[in-house]
């Protein structure tokens, strides 16, 4: 029975003669609609001459207009200089060498430059020692570029001229040397003799100068333990190339530990020489890319590792510590302590510990070792930073006592722990100048911006390591209105020089030694065995007697140097070596530890604006434009963190708040990382910025928020938080499940004494029920194309020598022109990477593990339990990598099913792709088993929607002219940068000689600096490459499948021997 | 701008007689001036060859010194004439100049040193090899009178009423063979009246054939005849229509105006310049390279007016004209001899426009190739206005690249592959095509 309840809205409707009520009733809408104030104007329609079919003749003779006047060409104007510069050709390539000294990257790189603008940075190959181009550094091109640069000098928010600048700044700081207030320069590290020498003019001019060198990620630790070791500050040298055994405590120094740069010595030790590798043994929170490439790994918190470091510490060199490790961790300490006792002197030990103790052990083992990949006389000087220095300058500029702060190459506001006590202090500056590229979260609060050039716009010099020199030079005239920090000081020291002359001088006087500047000039660097130490203002300087750079120890030797060594090593290893040792023995913590990491794409965050390095997907974690908070799987179960698949694919993760000391970092994205220690959490540099960037840049969050007293190990507590984070995560597959013929492992045991079939077979078929190899050509279906005459190109991919850091990805970026698809595609696997690095996770122990389970599943129910478990990986997985682009294969898979043809396979190897003959069916796609095919969804260039570097005039700067950038509805891949080869040998045919082995290359091959990557010409039987490819480790990429690839990789070999 | 298309057939034979006839009334002026010029001056200047002295002039003396213009030094019209009534300096002080002027300087003679700081401190190269009679020619050229080149004027109107001439001949051709057919139609219409007379009068019916239907009529009864004929205009039609499809976007014979009027004629006609000395970097680069304003300025900063042939529409005035529009954009003050380094870059219009998709490469083609320019690019040195020869399409590449052979002779590079090769398909000589010239990916990228 229905109720006779009634309803009521408001009080007015229970007046039964309400008029209000009647009227609304019968009015649907409260509020007239103005439709009277269009139509009802009838006179104005009726004057209009414009009618109804008027109008529709209006559309349709203006769209018939537009679409007849398309069919017109466009007319193309052609502007040619009026004075040609002598050393441009249009269309020919120059190369400058120069050098990149940012703060956080330093690299002597060679910079190609086509009609006088930067595209590509490439490896110097002079330059080996001074640090070979990493991802970001191969990125930093694009930054010329920047949109949202700074493009001349401001004065708050108002445009100033640079003499306005000069003039008020000036005066400001004759009143701030008048007060007898402190002038302080924030800067960089700069490494630069010349800009120590203008300083200290500076400072002689104005009297109360401070220079404060700031790292935005601290190396304090590890300088002040060699300072007080070595009495000069400036870390240790190693070369990891002449280790045989490398035992790392937290030292991820195949990325940016101690600035990096030490990749390619290690990579040479990697690969199996006459059966011998080196054996590195990793102890470590965080799954670093040197922790996924060691051959065994310990995954300890960093309370275990000051406590592992300190017992082996003990083991080598002696005394005792109690330390309370788990009985495993202890057992693999004491193995790496037999290991390294003995390799004796072949053996290093690093660690990544920020603590004071932990870097004095080590260096105090290494000294004790002898170790001959241990080099601390060759002092690397691209870290100078001051924690101490740096904290007392906030507290000065709070107290008021600082007058003017001169910031260059630093951005405290986003990167100090305590930006807020900054800014006050800031604020109580007199004078504050930001030299700086970008209006960042410090340049906008400073007083002055003044407009910084580019490194490649700029003049510089570096002292990388003691007696190894880089030279910057500019390779483009500065695109607006900027100066460098350097010219800004010689014009308020008075000088009238510009500072390229003021570099020549100095060089000249104190570095070349009587050597050409020029060829220093064109070399990029200069190699001396003397180094210079600019203090005095007169620029005066005094060869050091005490040290004596290069690695020649003989010379050392020769100056009595070892002697002193050796009696200073005696007294300090008495006491500090051991003290600090009980003292790291005594580390405890509380709860979870954070331990801060900087990721292979972004480093400190100075280049978040780039979107090649915003999409550049994790080495480890895949994940692109995102940080996270890194958990082990145990952690995130009890903390009821989740990361689950969504059906597009895509992964999502939990998000927590991360609270340190009081300070909470709310939302941060959580991943499940296998390979975290327990009881730790990671979180990377670099992300979240909020100043300076596009809006799709801003990603991430801050976790210089939380870096206190710049300690990269915080305790922390963590909590859940509502709401899932949607991340860019390009591999989901973590594992192998068993699927030994995509990457193919062994040990180097088994390497040594088994035969090649046994560790690298060739995949059998059945042929009339026999087992056949597939190489066979009588199970071939196809009829094989002569390929002997003419080139033939291979690519070996060296497993071994392959250490993931992803150098190879942006640098096939920025020379095939491949687009940035943003967040959104990337999650929905659409990103356009023509090489990607898989990452491969085992869930046994070891890929061999995974293989054994895989051989011994027996019907459908363990296949389904097996296969289940295989799925997610270990706690501690091996991990290995594995370059992947187009295989180029000879029998390949998408040619024959293109229906218009527009794949083809050239006689040279490679498998052609015409752009314009693609009609977009993906069945390409649908039919490569190694999934290298990328489809343009969308127009990449010139579309709002990708407001990524293509959209601006300024961004499209950096394309290669050589290689067309594609449309929507387009297939592209890897072309083996046929334009790269078809350039060799069309120089070859002009000087009329023959190719020599090397001179192929692509762009992946010559940004490799581990070696891994080898190109080259296979019927040239003298190559290298033709040596690989007749190596007993080479094997194809699912060789089984019969596509017979023109890319090969080489068997990765682990060295699992135990001591 | 829309581009401007003119039918290349019609025009260039056309062009083609113009210049021919151009040319040789232009010659046989040119030597009875010759001719001429040299009988009467042979007479006046005796000791002097003014002949071989415009020769020694051209090859030393032009690149600074105009007869009648002060370039980068002075007018040196009877320059021996007017120092020796101005100065009173005879030949030997000349002569002295000519082989050492800077020595002459150094001894402090008063003249000399007063023509070096009018002229900027710019000291003349000495010309120490050139004997007496060399510079008696020289001065008998400089010596010579002034010769207002009035000829030009009938030259222009010789080759254009000649060229108006060929045009009617063809026209009276034509109006001859249409007056032949009226001719041939009306005696057959006058065969046919008298023919029809005859009948009348002899009483035969000549209009018994109207029975017989209408020819119209009986075709399209005739319905195999109309499907054929509907399927023929259909197949013609798709013909022209897809041939219509294929030409657009293909720009042969794309001539548009350019800002200067560049006349490749003058230049790599006449002048018979090497296209490479202007387009260099088609040797070493993918792009021939349009000439920047300074390798313009090599030349023109000596050669200042145009004195070659001229026609109605493009008179020597034009010429001029379109020199000071180089020297405009270039900022270069004829007057003053020095840039004024107010430059205005020429903002040509693009002819040969290759899509973004295709490579393609100059210095493969002219440097290891040996290709002739003309052999894409057409009779350049015929072309007043630039435009497209070649159709620039991809059949057009590929067809060349299944005729030409590869220039193998002397190159280290192909040594061994054309060994292997020409045993392989059993030739001496080899196709671009035979060696994968054919292959997408060596030009698509």
């Amino acid at each position: 029975m229905s109720s006779n309840k009634k309803y009521w809205k408001s009080v007015e409707e229970l007046n039964e003669n309400s008029s209000i009520v009647e009227t609304l009733k019968q009015n649907e809408f409260v509020e007239e609609i103005p439709t009277d104030e269009f139509l009802g104007d009838k006179a104005s329609l009726e004057s209009s001459s414009t009618t109804r079919r008027d109008f529709l003749k209006y559309v349709g003779f203006s769209t018939a207009a537009a679409s007849l006047a398309a069919c017109e060409g466009p007319v193309i104007k052609s502007i040619p200089y009026v004075v040609q510069p002598e050393e441009i050709i249009p269309g020919v390539a120059n190369y400058y060498a120069t050098t990149i000294a940012d703060g956080y990257d330093f690299a002597s790189v060679l910079v190609k430059t086509r009609e006088g603008r930067p595209i590509k940075i490439e490896n110097n190959a002079l330059a080996a020692v001074n640090g070979s181009a990493n991802a970001r550094v191969n990125a930093s091109v694009l930054g010329l570029y920047d949109s949202l640069r700074v493009q001349g000098p401001l004065k708050g928010d108002a445009a100033i001229t640079w003499n306005e600048f000069d003039a008020q700044t000036n005066q400001k700081l004759n009143e701030v040397k008048a007060s007898g207030k402190q002038i302080v320069l924030l800067t960089q590290t700069f490494a630069s003799p010349s800009t120590s020498a203008l300083i200290a003019e500076f400072a002689a001019k104005f009297g109360n100068v401070k220079h404060v060198q700031y790292d935005a990620v601290s190396e304090s630790a590890a300088l002040d333990a060699y300072q007080a070791k070595y009495g000069e500050r400036g870390l240790a040298n190693y070369d990891f190339s002449k280790a045989s055994t490398i035992v790392s405590i937290g030292a991820d120094f195949l990325g940016d530990w101690q600035g990096g740069g030490f990749d390619s010595g290690y990579a040479k030790g990697r690969v199996p020489n006459h059966g011998k590798m080196s054996r590195h043994i990793q102890f470590e929170s965080n799954m670093s890319l040197t922790g996924a490439n060691a051959d065994k790994r310990v995954p300890l918190t960093p309370t275990q590792q000051k406590q592992a470091l300190a017992k082996l510490y003990t083991l080598l060199v002696g005394g005792s510590v109690s330390v309370d490790l788990p009985e495993a961790v202890a057992q693999a300490v004491a193995n790496a302590a037999a290991q390294i006792k003995s390799a004796g002197a072949n053996a290093v030990v690093v660690t990544g510990l920020q603590d004071v103790n932990a870097q004095t052990v080590v260096l105090e083992i290494n000294s004790h070792l002898k170790s001959k990949a241990y080099d601390p006389k060759t002092t690397i000087k691209t870290r100078q930073g001051n924690d101490k220095a740096v904290a007392a300058l906030v507290a000065d500029m709070k107290a008021g006592k600082v007058g003017a702060i001169i910031m260059s190459g630093v951005n405290p506001m986003y990167t100090l722990p305590n930006a807020a006590d900054f800014a006050e202090g800031l604020k109580q500056t007199d004078l504050s100048i930001a030299f700086s590229l970008k209006k960042d979260e410090t340049s906008a609060l400073a007083q002055y911006i003044a407009a910084a050039p580019h490194y490649l716009e700029s003049w510089g010099d570096v002292e990388m390591k003691k007696g190894y020199y880089g030279l910057t030079q500019p390779t483009i005239r500065p695109l607006f209105d900027t100066r460098q920090f350097q010219e800004a000081l010689l014009k308020w020291n008075g000088s009238a020089t510009t500072y390229h002359d003021y570099i020549k001088q100095t060089w000249n006087t104190s570095v070349l030694g009587g050597a050409s500047f020029s060829q220093a000039l064109h070399d990029g660097v200069f190699t001396t065995n003397h180094s210079v130490v600019v203090e005095t203002p007169e620029g005066a300087h005094h060869e050091d007697k005490t040290f004596v750079g290069g690695i020649i120890e003989d010379v050392a030797e020769g100056l009595g140097l070892k002697k002193e060594e050796e009696g200073t090593v005696e007294t300090t290893t008495a006491t500090s070596g051991a003290a600090a040792a009980r003292a790291l023995a005594g580390a405890t913590s509380q709860g979870m530890e954070l331990v801060f990491y900087s990721k292979t794409g972004m480093g400190d965050g100075q280049q978040a604006n780039n979107p090649w390095l915003q999409e550049f997907p994790d080495p480890i974690s895949r994940v692109s434009w995102d940080n996270y908070l890194t958990v082990s799987k145990a952690d995130a179960e009890s903390l009821n963190l989740k990361n689950v698949h969504v059906a597009t694919g895509a992964l999502d993760g939990s998000y927590a708040d991360v609270t340190v000391n009081g300070t909470t970092l709310k939302n941060v994205p959580v991943l499940i990382q296998p390979g975290q220690a327990k009881g730790t959490v990671g979180l990377a540099f670099g992300y979240g910025r909020t100043e300076g960037l596009k809006e799709e840049m801003k990603t991430g969050v801050n976790a210089f928020t939380l870096y206190q007293d710049f300690n990269t190990v915080q305790n922390v507590t963590v909590a859940a938080a509502a709401g899932m984070h949607e991340f860019a995560c390009i591999q989901l597959h973590n594992t192998l499940m068993g699927r030994g013929d995509i990457v193919k492992e062994t040990t180097l045991e088994i390497f040594n004494t088994k035969d090649k079939s046994h560790w690298n077979a060739i995949p059998m078929v059945s042929l009339n029920h026999e087992e056949t190899p597939v190489t066979s050509p009588d199970v071939d279906l196809w009829d094989e194309f002569d390929r002997s005459i003419g080139h033939h190109f291979n690519l070996s991919i060296d497993l071994n020598a392959c250490t993931g850091c992803g150098a190879c990805v942006i640098a096939c970026h920025a020379e095939n022109n491949v687009p940035v698809v943003g967040k959104e595609e990337v999650r929905r696997s659409r990103d356009m990477h023509w090489l990607r690095i898989d990452r491969y996770y085992s869930s046994e122990d070891s890929f061999e593990g995974d293989n054994e389970k895989k051989d011994n599943i027996a019907g459908l129910g363990s296949s389904l339990t097996g296969f289940g478990e295989m799925e997610h990986p270990a706690d501690n997985p091996q991990v290995a990598f594995q370059p992947v682009m187009c295989q180029h294969c000879n029998h390949a898979p998408c040619e024959t099913v293109c229906p218009v043809a527009a794949t083809s396979h050239g006689r040279q190897g490679q498998n052609h792709m015409a752009y314009n003959r693609c009609v977009g069916t993906r069945y390409c796609a649908n039919n490569c088993p190694y999934k290298v095919r990328r489809f343009n969804w969308f127009l990449y260039n010139g579309n709002d929607e990708f407001d990524y570097h293509m959209n601006d005039d300024l961004g499209r700067m950096v394309l290669n002219p050589d290689v067309v950038v594609r449309s929507r509805g387009v297939m592209e891949k890897c072309s083996m940068c046929i334009q790269m080869t078809q350039k060799t040998v069309l120089d070859a045919k002009r000087d009329g000689r023959v190719i020599k082995d090397g001179e192929f290359q692509t762009a992946c091959s010559a940004a490799c600096s581990s070696g891994a990557m080898v190109f080259g010409d296979i019927n040239d039987k003298d190559s290298k490459v033709a040596h690989l490819k007749a190596d007993n480790r080479m094997y194809h990429l699912l060789e089984h499948i019969g596509t017979k690839p023109n890319v090969i990789y080489q068997t990765k070999v682990r060295n699992t021997t135990e001591a | 701008m829309k581009k401007s298309y003119q039918s290349l057939e019609d025009n260039s034979t056309i062009n083609m007689k113009q210049v021919i006839y151009r040319k040789l009334t232009s010659k046989i002026i040119r030597l009875g001036f010759i001719v001429l010029l040299t009988f009467s001056t042979s007479l006046k200047a005796q000791e002097g060859d003014p002949a071989k002295g415009k020769s020694l002039f051209n090859t030393n003396c032009a690149a600074c010194h105009n007869l009648d213009k002060q370039m980068t030094g002075p007018a040196l019209r009877n320059v021996e004439a007017r120092l020796a009534d101005d100065h009173g300096l005879d030949r030997e002080w000349l002569k002295s100049w000519i082989r050492n002027s800077a020595g002459l300087i150094k001894s402090g003679d008063s003249y000399a040193n007063q023509i070096f700081a009018e002229f900027n401190n710019t000291p003349m190269t000495a010309f120490a090899t050139l004997s007496d009679q060399d510079i008696a020619d020289i001065l008998a050229y400089t010596a010579q009178e002034k010769v207002e080149p009035k000829v030009d004027v009938a030259t222009t109107g010789g080759g254009a009423t000649q060229a108006s001439g060929s045009g009617i001949s063809n026209e009276i051709i034509l109006g001859a063979l249409a007056l032949l057919f009226a001719l041939l139609a009306m005696a057959l219409i006058l065969v046919r009246q008298t023919l029809n007379k005859f009948a009348e009068a002899k009483g035969v019916d000549v209009t018994g054939g109207e029975t017989r239907l209408p020819l119209w009529k009986a075709f399209v009864k005739n319905q195999f005849l109309v499907l054929v004929t509907a399927i023929f205009l259909l197949l013609a039609s798709a013909y022209f229509v897809y041939g219509y499809l294929m030409q657009v976007g293909v720009d042969q014979g794309y001539q548009p105006v350019q800002p200067i009027h560049f006349s490749h004629k003058i230049h790599a006609g006449d002048n018979g310049i090497d296209c490479k000395y202007c387009h260099s970097s088609a040797r070493v680069s993918k792009t021939s390279g349009i000439p920047s304003l300074n390798v313009c300025m090599n030349c023109h900063k000596s050669i200042y007016e145009y004195n070659g042939e001229t026609t109605v529409e493009h008179s020597k005035e034009f010429y001029d004209g379109e020199i000071q529009k180089l020297y405009a954009a270039a900022g270069w003050s004829d007057a003053d001899q020095k840039y004024t380094g107010e430059s205005q870059p020429v903002k040509w219009v693009r002819i040969h426009n290759l899509p973004d998709f295709a490579y393609f490469n100059h210095s493969q083609h002219v440097s290891v190739g040996g290709i002739q320019c003309q052999t894409c690019h057409g009779p350049v040195e015929e072309m007043e206005v630039m435009y497209q020869h070649a159709p620039l399409t991809m059949g057009w590449c590929i067809n060349c690249h299944r005729e030409t052979e590869v220039k193998v002779q002397d190159n280290e590079y192909y040594a061994k592959i054309h060994e292997q090769l020409s045993k392989k398909y059993g030739v001496e000589k080899l196709t671009a095509a035979q060696m994968g010239g054919l292959e997408c990916g060596k030009c698509h990228y």
